[in-house]
């Protein structure tokens, strides 16, 4: 398949590797229009063998499918650059742009354009990643299909209705701080009681990445808690360590925060 | 059976455990005895039809089966009491010892004062037992039988489960059933409150809050299910639920 980067950066250049690597495209088939300052990122591309270029028209012109992964602010004026253009009708656009909605991007788009939005996540960056998309007005049901397959090439992506977006970028796409100051947390708790540093950092990051990997075959995380929770045993004391101080309370209150935080700054890119 | 059942001590437990034997029938009330100090507290023995007396001893030599139901602290004296009363040649007795904290062995060492042959299983029941909804778990020693512990277990059946555990679990699972129904009564109290609050009358709030914990816990007990799983079960994305369930866990509940 041929698919175009507008906005050629990290997330982008994660992408177009995982889709190399899953076969879905040819190296050949990728293009990527990078800010002209961006060296190191047209660099990068260029080693995988895609072709690199500092204008959005021609991204859109090559490709069948077009991503657009420049940072929210510069989602419209970059649209902007194609949307005159006879290629940009009939042609599916992927953003994936935290808190730009699908409204948004159809407005600045050629109205047979079809739209789709995906919420990814950082972890992408290392075929981890946690995608959920949302279909536009004019999206079908095969658009959805071609996006979940690509993103599948870098992770999970689930479909969503566009209005879970908000709880979306709450969980997944700002999880990964959250999770890192668990990480941290552990490490630092390991230290405190003996262990070296980076000792304890490994063994908090396997922890945290085995933990999650159990749950991949199913299973309710409660029960998967009371299989490790032996009666009078070190981890009671632990997990009743976190009760008492509110970890849940902590836990669910940061994804509530997120996602009002969220809808407040959606609303500068609206 | 028709042994005679006996009760040293016939206050809230003694009353809530007979309660439940009678009102299973599982056991002639003409054949249980009960023992106390003060006659006017035991009048609900009398109008059931049991045998009430203030001597113990008494009580003990008429009976092949008695609970003890007196506080830990009076064990002695009661046993003392009996004294006079029981000897060499009175019948053997299995007693039930429903004092809280005190190990078979404690208990044996004061029953060794009698000159009778005393055998001891230990149990802690709780106040449910009276509608037939308890908990009673029990502990014993070597020197109990099989047969001994069905005898209890077909006494008690009725008054809800009844399971024999390690003696060492007893303080920890004994507190959690025993003083478990105090804890729900708050929580009960508090949902009724609750629902008052937001308009509904205060014997409908209350009747409801009760059926709805007695219903979540036979969900638990019957769905074979983890309780984490049945609560998501519950609660619909963004819906009321998760937001109570958010409240109680700002409120550290857990």
């Amino acid at each position: 398949m041929k698919i175009g980067f507008i906005g050629g950066g990290k997330l982008a250049y994660a992408l177009a590797s995982g889709f190399i690597s899953a076969g879905l495209a040819k190296a050949d088939e990728i293009t990527a229009s990078c800010h002209p300052a961006d060296l190191v990122s047209a660099e990068a591309f260029k080693k995988l063998g895609a072709t690199t270029l500092f204008e959005n028209q021609p991204v859109v012109e090559r490709s069948e499918v077009v991503i657009v992964s420049v940072k929210p602010d510069v989602v419209v004026p970059a649209l902007q650059d194609v949307k005159e253009l006879a290629a940009s009708k009939n042609k599916l656009f992927i953003s994936v742009a935290m808190g730009v909605s699908t409204g948004t991007i159809e407005k600045v788009l050629p109205k047979e354009a079809r739209v789709i939005r995906v919420m990814p996540n950082t972890p992408a960056l290392v075929n981890e990643g946690a995608a959920a998309l949302s279909r536009g007005s004019r999206a079908t049901a095969d658009d959805a299909k071609v996006a979940a397959q690509l993103f599948r090439a870098v992770g999970t992506c689930e479909e969503v209705p566009e209005y879970q977006m908000d709880a979306v970028t709450a969980l997944s796409g700002s999880g990964p701080a959250y999770v890192y100051m668990l990480i941290e947390s552990l490490a630092d708790g390991g230290v405190r009681c003996g262990l070296p540093r980076d000792l304890a950092l490994r063994l908090a990051t396997q922890t945290t990445l085995g933990s999650a990997a159990m749950l991949r075959n199913g299973g309710h995380p409660a029960a998967m808690k009371d299989n490790v929770t032996s009666p009078g045993g070190s981890t009671a004391e632990g997990t009743y360590h976190l009760e008492k101080n509110g970890f849940r309370s902590a836990v669910i209150g940061a994804v509530m925060a997120a996602t009002e935080r969220c809808k407040v700054v959606n609303k500068l890119y609206q | 059976m028709s042994f005679n059942l006996g009760f040293i001590g016939g206050g809230n437990m003694s009353t809530a455990i007979a309660r439940g034997i009678i009102k299973n029938d599982n056991h002639p009330v003409s054949k249980i005895w009960v023992s106390g100090p003060r006659l006017h507290n035991l009048q609900h023995w009398k109008d059931w039809g049991a045998n009430v007396t203030t001597n113990s001893g008494e009580l003990v030599i008429q009976c092949d089966v008695v609970f003890i139901g007196v506080k830990p602290g009076v064990l002695s004296e009661a046993i003392n009491d009996c004294l006079p009363t029981v000897t060499p040649s009175s019948k053997n007795v299995l007693f039930i010892s429903m004092l809280a904290g005190t190990p078979i062995e404690q208990v044996h060492k004061v029953l060794k004062q009698l000159p009778i042959i005393s055998n001891v299983i230990r149990i802690l029941p709780n106040i449910p037992m009276t509608v037939g909804a308890g908990s009673c778990i029990y502990a014993i020693d070597n020197s109990i039988t099989q047969e001994q512990c069905r005898l209890l277990e077909n006494l008690l059946q009725g008054c809800g489960v009844v399971e024999k555990i390690p003696e060492k679990l007893m303080d920890s699972l004994g507190v959690l059933t025993g003083c478990g129904p105090a804890f729900i009564y708050i929580v009960i109290e508090a949902l009724a409150d609750g629902a008052v609050k937001e308009g509904v009358p205060r014997a409908m709030a209350l009747r409801h809050a009760a059926q709805m914990v007695a219903g979540s816990g036979q969900m638990v007990l019957q769905s074979g299910k983890h309780p984490g799983l049945l609560k998501d079960e519950v609660c619909s994305p963004g819906g009321c639920t998760i937001c109570g369930v958010t409240a109680l866990e700002n409120g550290k509940l857990r």
